[in-house]
């Protein structure tokens, strides 16, 4: 417990945190105030005004609303996969550093060969194969599938150096099982390891949603902040000079992604008192 | 055999990895093109069923015998069932077909652009992509790991200046980063071409102006990756320097009297070795990245290619691009591997690394 007070004492940790919630209250409670629905058009391409605050996309729509929905979709897509990724990377990554043996050769292979593999390739050659049916969920579920061998590569490393502890071997004396030793004597070493790992993961979740949306492999039936880089692309917003149909997107997801990672820097800077002036 | 020789023991322990990945690559390099529901198979098979007009008919069989989709008769027929439906090959069939004729160096044919081979739309891309990310790779390593290391040295004003910036650097998105920059210096106050790889009045020739062109509009896409590289690789360097600067030999060092300069190095060479085996590992990140950022600035390379061939469902092209992209990443990995292994002490002493 007191390691979290100490967590509250880093400035960096109070900024990412701040900057978090900025954005979750903009997805959460911004339409309370805003009221302009996606649904309604208005004139193409207006530039920010009173009645449109960023103004409105190549269609009349308003952007407000537009990053509302979008923030909201890159939000689901990034914490979801980075549940999965962290799930199952941690579950494994445990059990191959614990178990070494045949187990832990086959899995670090398996993880070996998924880090050298570009995971853009691996996203472009699934996605493309999916044309239609995108949801949210299944690109969620495509981005976990490419990203859990950093987090079982990264948990594998510390649970294996954890292994000849004292505690484990009194813990196996005592006739404990597997499971047993691995929930009780191994995951709370790792927890705040694991965090740290998860709120990679969800960042990397964000970064490669907005990725695929912006080489045209998006959602299909939502807007999320990729698809409106990509619908302000193929429209030569760019070009036009139209800042307002782009810049607010990847500000938000920048902010978004600097976020999470002034979190997991100053976590780490709490936690590993090496890094400690 | 190799026992006394660990370093050829170690390049050749780490070849055969990266042939075993080489053909797991391939290996889903073909099939999960193939997997989704609406995979290009399918697709041109049903297309080519059931066509009454014969000129349609001789084309779409032209692509499935092309393609080796479909089993031929002796007489280079296309065989087809009851149904007129064409008889399709089996996929593993189709995968010792696709297997033998990359090794052949043959891509395919393009959708798109029928009948022009992959290869050859690879061939004229593949120079701006080498040209754009190997140059903004190699020199933001050099010079993110100098600013990293001399940040965790001299703390204080210069670290809390260049910390924030470069964790924000590392931040960024490449896309966003590279958007912000065309918008900013491209078309806001237009010092520098938004678009393209070179002049597009020009034809593409050895002359001073089609290079000087060239050259004009390379600055801003290279900016933009070589920004963001050398923030993460910065970032890297302090926290690997910040812990070295706690171990005993450097206390040692500085308590001798060495020269502030000589433990820098002494620092900046054992700091180095981890920070080869990260550029390793992220390579494939910043490749994936690059390519991105060409699409933004519209730049010819092998980003481009991938992002038309997407966008016409040019599926021989996409695999001809990612089967490319996956085999230079593996290059460029085991090239800093082999690096790994001379640079090592522990490889060179024969204990052997894991």
């Amino acid at each position: 417990m007191k390691i979290f007070l100490n967590l509250l004492k880093s400035p960096s940790f109070l900024i990412g945190i701040s900057l978090f919630f900025l954005t979750i209250c903009f997805a959460v409670f911004f339409p309370f105030f805003y009221h302009i629905d996606v649904r309604t058009m208005g004139v193409p391409m207006t530039p920010p005004c009173r009645e449109h605050w960023l103004g409105t996309n190549h269609l009349g729509i308003d952007m407000i609303s537009l990053l509302v929905r979008g923030l909201r979709s890159s939000l689901y897509v990034g914490f979801l996969a980075g549940i999965m990724a962290t799930i199952v990377g941690t579950l494994l990554g445990v059990y191959a550093g614990f178990k070494g043996g045949w187990q832990d050769e086959v899995i670090t292979l398996i993880t070996n060969i998924f880090v050298v593999i570009p995971q853009f390739v691996v996203l472009v050659l699934i996605s493309a194969s999916m044309k239609e049916g995108r949801s949210l969920t299944l690109i969620a579920i495509i981005i976990a599938f490419t990203s859990w061998t950093w987090s079982a590569r990264a948990v594998r490393a510390q649970s294996s150096s954890l292994k000849s502890r004292d505690h484990i071997a009194l813990a196996r004396v005592n006739g404990n099982g597997t499971l047993k030793i691995v929930l009780y004597q191994i995951l709370p070493y790792l927890l705040s390891y694991v965090f740290m790992v998860f709120i990679i993961q969800t960042a990397s979740g964000i970064i490669s949603e907005s990725c695929i949306s912006m080489i045209g492999l998006g959602p299909y039936d939502t807007v999320s902040l990729g698809t409106i880089l990509n619908e302000a692309m193929r429209n030569e917003a760019l070009s036009d000079g139209a800042w307002w149909a782009f810049v607010p997107a990847t500000v938000l997801i920048s902010v978004i992604v600097f976020a999470f990672y002034v979190i997991n820097t100053s976590m780490e800077g709490v936690f590993n008192p090496r890094l400690r002036k | 055999m190799f026992r006394n020789h660990p370093t050829a023991r170690y390049i050749l322990t780490r070849g055969g990895w990266y042939f075993l990945t080489f053909l797991v690559a391939v290996t889903i390099n073909f099939f999960l093109p193939r997997l989704g529901p609406s995979n290009p198979v399918d697709i041109i098979l049903a297309k080519a069923g059931g066509v009454s007009d014969n000129a349609t008919r001789q084309k779409e069989e032209s692509y499935l015998k092309e393609f080796g989709l479909a089993e031929v008769d002796k007489s280079g027929n296309v065989l087809r069932d009851a149904k007129d439906a064409p008889v399709r090959t089996s996929a593993w069939k189709q995968f010792g077909n696709y297997i033998f004729m990359s090794l052949k160096g043959d891509l395919g044919t393009s959708f798109m652009s029928y009948p022009k081979k992959v290869t050859e739309i690879i061939k004229t891309a593949v120079p701006w992509t080498i040209a754009l990310q190997l140059p903004a790779i190699l020199l933001a390593w050099i010079v993110g790991n100098v600013l990293g290391a001399l940040a965790a040295y001299r703390r204080g004003i210069f670290d809390k200046v260049f910390f924030p910036l470069a964790l924000g650097a590392n931040s960024i998105p490449f896309f966003a980063f590279g958007m912000l920059l065309v918008y900013l210096l491209g078309i806001l106050w237009p010092i520098f071409p938004a678009v393209g790889g070179y002049d597009g009045g020009l034809n593409p020739s050895f002359s001073l102006i089609f290079f000087g062109s060239v050259m004009y509009h390379y600055i801003l896409p290279f900016m933009s990756l070589f920004i963001i590289f050398t923030g993460g690789q910065a970032i890297g360097m302090r926290s690997m320097c910040i812990y070295e600067l706690g171990t005993d030999y450097v206390k040692y060092a500085k308590w001798l009297g060495i020269s502030e300069s000589k433990v820098l190095f002494y620092m900046f060479r054992n700091a180095m070795l981890p920070q080869l085996t990260g550029l390793a590992l992220s390579l494939g990140v910043m490749i994936g990245g690059a390519l991105i950022t060409e699409m933004i600035f519209s730049y010819p390379g092998i980003g481009m290619a991938v992002l038309s061939a997407i966008q016409n469902n040019d599926y021989p092209l996409i695999q001809g691009c990612t089967l490319l992209i996956t085999v230079s990443v593996l290059i460029a990995n085991f090239t800093v591997d082999i690096l790994i292994g001379f640079l090592d002490p522990r490889v060179k002493a024969g204990r052997g690394v894991k």
